[in-house]
């Protein structure tokens, strides 16, 4: 499939009905959390996604992965529709597109040792078992920088940026194509983000992965992606090259959520506010 | 303490007694804030900097803490003074914005009258004048129709302008000083630079002073006029911006500003990191704490280096590194004149 995108999603909209509210207000309207969304990701290539709390970029990635049902449009995966497959049918695809979250410890089963968070996936699709689930283990924890040892261990020994990587190994685990990564370094500090930013950087290199990387931090997503769509109650309002959408942004939208980026530079900051001051 | 700082912390250690053992949240901390200045407090979770704003506050006492050193601020030592001149200070002198606006902030009670009870409980004030000035307040901090404004919930309220009701609460009673504890973390980027604009403001037309705690270093930029830098429980640098930002000291600071992404800059092909984890605080290593995790490192190391000033040309700018200043600028890959 050279050329053909691995996802493309075609006017993808999922709307809410506003029920009965707390207090029984009744509001008729629905709210359109995805409102007609059209992107693609190339084999390879990271999609970077950017916008603010409420803009719709989770409720996308989850109706992209089929976890919530679309109302319209349709999202096509190595070419086929998943729009209306039944849960039977989109089992055997499931293990090529994985998540990684953003909150690692609400996503890691704090019962579980970590050789079972990252092996059951290996169980669940029938890829490995026994002594081979191990040795797979072993090395999917030792690929993102963690060691074969700590298969016995549990998430709560582990430091906020090391449980990232087991969530990430877990991800790789069933060798998916694509990655829908939901804001996985926002909860970490500065030093690890940039541990994290480069390890999903050299796995993507590895073995040929795709992300679709969300966050509402422009700056990490214009270091990591190769295309940037911004998005905004619900739309894509600007889709181009990382550099450029950064550079020469041509919507008020970008131009503003790029301003708003505080710039860690005392100097630059100074002579951005005595531009901001210019009529 | 000298008439120059509004707020001086001296030697200040916090321990708490855990089940794993003797937790050393704060070690020896030195801060200065002047009148009408900024000092950001920098650091990663757990470096000590929201424990230090609690100690301030005297909101880190317990049965299993234990507390040292001296703070003084206005005349009175903050760590040793009694809970009634505390509870005193507390709004009136010194005020406190957090994170999450919402989680201090009384649900069931109209933002109003909260402020309202704030002003009533210091000072003796008719409700009719208390309400007034709690208008004016809520106007000055950039609510919009702020009369009738002052009848919602908080719940009725977007992130921002809860943010910007607490700043108003925090306002009520003319403190001298601001702890703000990640004031704009849990908020929207285009929220965050409207807070950091009016913090701003209220520092410069208010001459109030303010202790903000972040791991913000784009916000520490854009609003502080000082900076310390701590890393697992101490101050590892203190200096002004500028000398901190362009010409830093410490290599923690330079592998905290080495790994940023930076949204004016052409992108590297990898972020420069820092590697491993930083130290437990209940056995942290032996001397400097980020010994483990530093390229540096020599025999002097574990030692713990003092928090002096080790330029002869800036006597303001402390750090805790063994290494000579010359040596520092030569391999440090950050700051001035690199790039």
């Amino acid at each position: 499939m050279n050329g053909e995108p691995l996802l493309e999603v075609r006017g993808l909209v999922k709307h809410f009905d506003e029920g009965s509210g707390l207090l029984g207000r009744r509001r008729a309207e629905s709210v359109r959390a995805v409102d007609g969304v059209s992107l693609t990701v190339a084999p390879g290539e990271t999609l970077g996604l950017v916008g603010e709390s409420g803009s719709g970029k989770s409720t996308l990635c989850r109706a992209i992965l089929q976890l919530i049902q679309p109302d319209a449009g349709s999202v096509c995966f190595e070419g086929r529709e998943l729009v209306g497959l039944s849960q039977r049918r989109l089992r055997p695809l499931r293990p090529r597109m994985q998540m990684v979250f953003q909150d690692p410890d609400a996503s890691l089963n704090p019962r579980k040792r970590v050789g079972e968070i990252v092996g059951t996936p290996l169980e669940l699709h029938g890829i490995a078992s026994g002594a081979e689930l191990r040795r797979e283990v072993g090395e999917l924890l030792e690929r993102v920088g963690l060691s074969a040892e700590h298969y016995r261990r549990y998430p709560h020994e582990f430091s906020g940026g090391q449980r990232q990587r087991i969530g990430i190994a877990r991800a790789l685990a069933t060798r998916p194509k694509l990655i829908l990564a939901d804001e996985p370094v926002s909860k970490l500090d500065v030093s690890i983000r940039a541990q994290i930013v480069n390890l999903m950087r050299d796995l993507q290199r590895e073995m040929g992965l795709a992300y679709l990387f969300v966050a509402h931090d422009i700056g990490v997503v214009r270091h990591v992606s190769d295309r940037i769509a911004v998005m905004h109650d619900g739309r894509i309002v600007e889709e181009g090259p990382a550099d450029l959408v950064c550079e020469q942004p041509r919507e008020a939208y970008t131009r503003e959520l790029l301003a708003a980026v505080p710039v860690p530079d005392p100097r630059e900051a100074r002579a951005r506010r005595l531009d901001a001051r210019r009529p | 303490m000298s008439d120059r700082n509004l707020l001086e912390v001296r030697d200040l250690s916090v321990t708490f007694a855990t089940e794993e053992g003797v937790f050393q949240a704060v070690d020896d901390v030195d801060l200065d804030v002047g009148p009408g200045e900024v000092l950001a407090v920098v650091g990663e979770s757990g470096s000590g900097k929201s424990v230090t704003a609690l100690t301030l506050m005297g909101l880190s006492r317990g049965p299993n803490a234990s507390i040292s050193g001296s703070a003084s601020f206005e005349g009175v030592d903050l760590v040793s003074a009694g809970e009634r001149e505390l509870r005193r200070i507390r709004g009136e002198r010194i005020a406190m914005v957090f994170q999450d606006p919402m989680g201090s902030l009384d649900p069931v009670h109209r933002i109003g009258d909260q402020i309202v009870e704030q002003i009533r409980a210091h000072r003796e004030t008719p409700r009719g004048e208390a309400r007034r000035h709690a208008i004016e307040l809520l106007d000055a901090v950039g609510i919009d129709e702020a009369a009738s404004r002052a009848d919602a919930y908080p719940h009725q309220f977007s992130g921002g302008m809860r943010q910007r009701a607490m700043i108003a609460m925090a306002l009520s009673l003319e403190p001298s000083l601001l702890i703000a504890d990640e004031p704009t973390t849990a908020l929207d980027v285009t929220v965050q630079a409207q807070i950091v604009d009016l913090l701003r403001d209220l520092n410069r037309s208010r001459g109030l002073a303010m202790l903000l705690i972040t791991h913000d270093i784009g916000l520490v930029a854009e609003i502080a006029d000082r900076v310390a830098v701590m890393y697992a429980g101490r101050v590892v640098e203190q200096g002004t911006l500028d000398e901190v930002f362009y010409d830093p000291q410490h290599p923690y600071t330079w592998g905290l500003l080495g790994s940023l992404t930076r949204i004016d800059r052409p992108r590297p092909e990898r972020l420069p990191q820092i590697p491993g984890a930083p130290p437990s605080l209940v056995d942290p290593p032996q001397g400097c704490h980020f010994r483990p995790r530093c390229p540096h490192e020599f025999e002097r190391c574990p030692r713990v280096p003092g928090l002096e000033a080790r330029l002869p040309d800036a006597p303001g700018h402390l750090d805790r590194c063994w290494l000579d200043p010359a040596e520092k600028r030569e391999r440090r890959p950050v700051g001035e004149g690199d790039s």
